[in-house]
């Protein structure tokens, strides 16, 4: 399992990021190290760093992390959770520009292929808007 | 002025303010700006003494550190940024001219991690103009500059952030986060002019 590229869902709702990854499980199975988080450090809606970074400690593979997220602050807080993460982490974790569910389950798919984080987050990135 | 003082009333007054910039936030974003900077200072005040007790360099950092553990929204990472960034790059020398650099420096990062510059309806858009008037030492101007660039925000149209989904219908409307930043720089002048 750890061989393959890891996903994060990053949405201010833990009930849309825990709905997305169930949607991911069902859709893709187990191949692929899946987190999720969501809500602000109080609980209400909204992102927390710390989340994220515990999120992507729990997914961690050799091979990379790629993270979806659903509006603004979470894609900010995505950023700056990287930027934290120890040297060696930091090039190997991106945040997907798609839409976070079809995005979470387009790389995911990718990924249990053990495709590269490249490929992963070309693959989830398709569904944008070129 | 004493680092404590400072931050007590940076914090004091956005904590103030918080039901005002949540009004603001509703009409164009998502209606947490209050909120969040109001659990950011929050969280700031509680750990004061443990802050203050640091040269100002280091406090800086530290409360920006404390806002994007704390803040739960785009505004942590932003003002987290803005003042960890004015501590890195503050010496222990502390005049104008280090200021307005350190200011500079920090607003460069901002710049960045928005994706963001002036003109797009932000807290860029009161940052730069006041970094600029520190820069010509123009320091009883600051006030002025804050106050009319956080009020040149209501015609402008929001390209960035969660505002920038309304389109056109983001005009009219004064920018939250420009609106918090001339706060801060208020309650700093307010400090340094012996007023706090």
């Amino acid at each position: 399992m750890s061989g393959n590229v890891g996903i994060v869902i990053v949405s201010h709702s833990p009930l849309v990021a825990e709905g997305a990854a169930d949607m991911v499980r069902q859709m893709v199975g187990d191949e692929v190290p899946l987190a999720w988080c969501g809500g602000n450090p109080e609980g209400g809606l909204g992102t927390s760093v710390q989340s994220i970074m515990d999120a992507i400690d729990r997914v961690w593979s050799e091979k990379g992390v790629a993270i979806l997220v659903d509006l603004g602050g979470a894609e900010t807080n995505s950023e700056m959770a990287i930027e934290m993460l120890p040297d060696d982490r930091q090039g190997r974790v991106v945040v997907c520009n798609a839409p976070i569910v079809e995005g979470a389950v387009m790389a995911a798919t990718e990924a249990s292929g053990g495709a590269s984080l490249d490929q992963v987050r070309r693959t989830a990135e398709e569904l944008s808007p070129q | 002025m004493t680092t404590r003082l400072l931050i007590t009333t940076v914090g004091s007054r956005l904590i103030e303010h918080a039901d005002e910039l949540t009004r603001l936030d509703q009409a164009i974003g998502d209606g947490d700006h209050g909120v969040n900077m109001r659990r950011g200072f929050e969280a700031v005040l509680a750990d004061l003494d443990a802050i203050a007790a640091k040269p100002l360099n280091e406090a800086l950092k530290q409360v920006g550190m404390t806002l994007v553990m704390k803040v739960g929204g785009a505004s942590g990472p932003l003002y987290g940024t803005l003042f960890s960034e004015i501590g890195k790059a503050l010496g222990d020398e502390v005049t104008p001219a280090t200021v307005a650099a350190a200011v500079d420096a920090a607003i460069q990062k901002v710049k960045a991690r928005g994706k963001s510059d002036i003109g797009q309806k932000t807290m860029l858009d009161v940052l730069v103009p006041v970094q600029a008037a520190i820069a010509a030492g123009n320091l009883g101007a600051i006030r002025t500059a804050a106050a009319d660039a956080a009020a040149a925000t209501v015609p402008m149209k929001a390209i960035r952030g969660r505002a920038s989904f309304l389109g056109d219908r983001s005009i009219g409307h004064m920018d939250p986060g420009a609106r918090s930043s001339q706060l801060i720089v208020e309650s700093v002048l307010d400090v340094v002019e012996g007023r706090a």
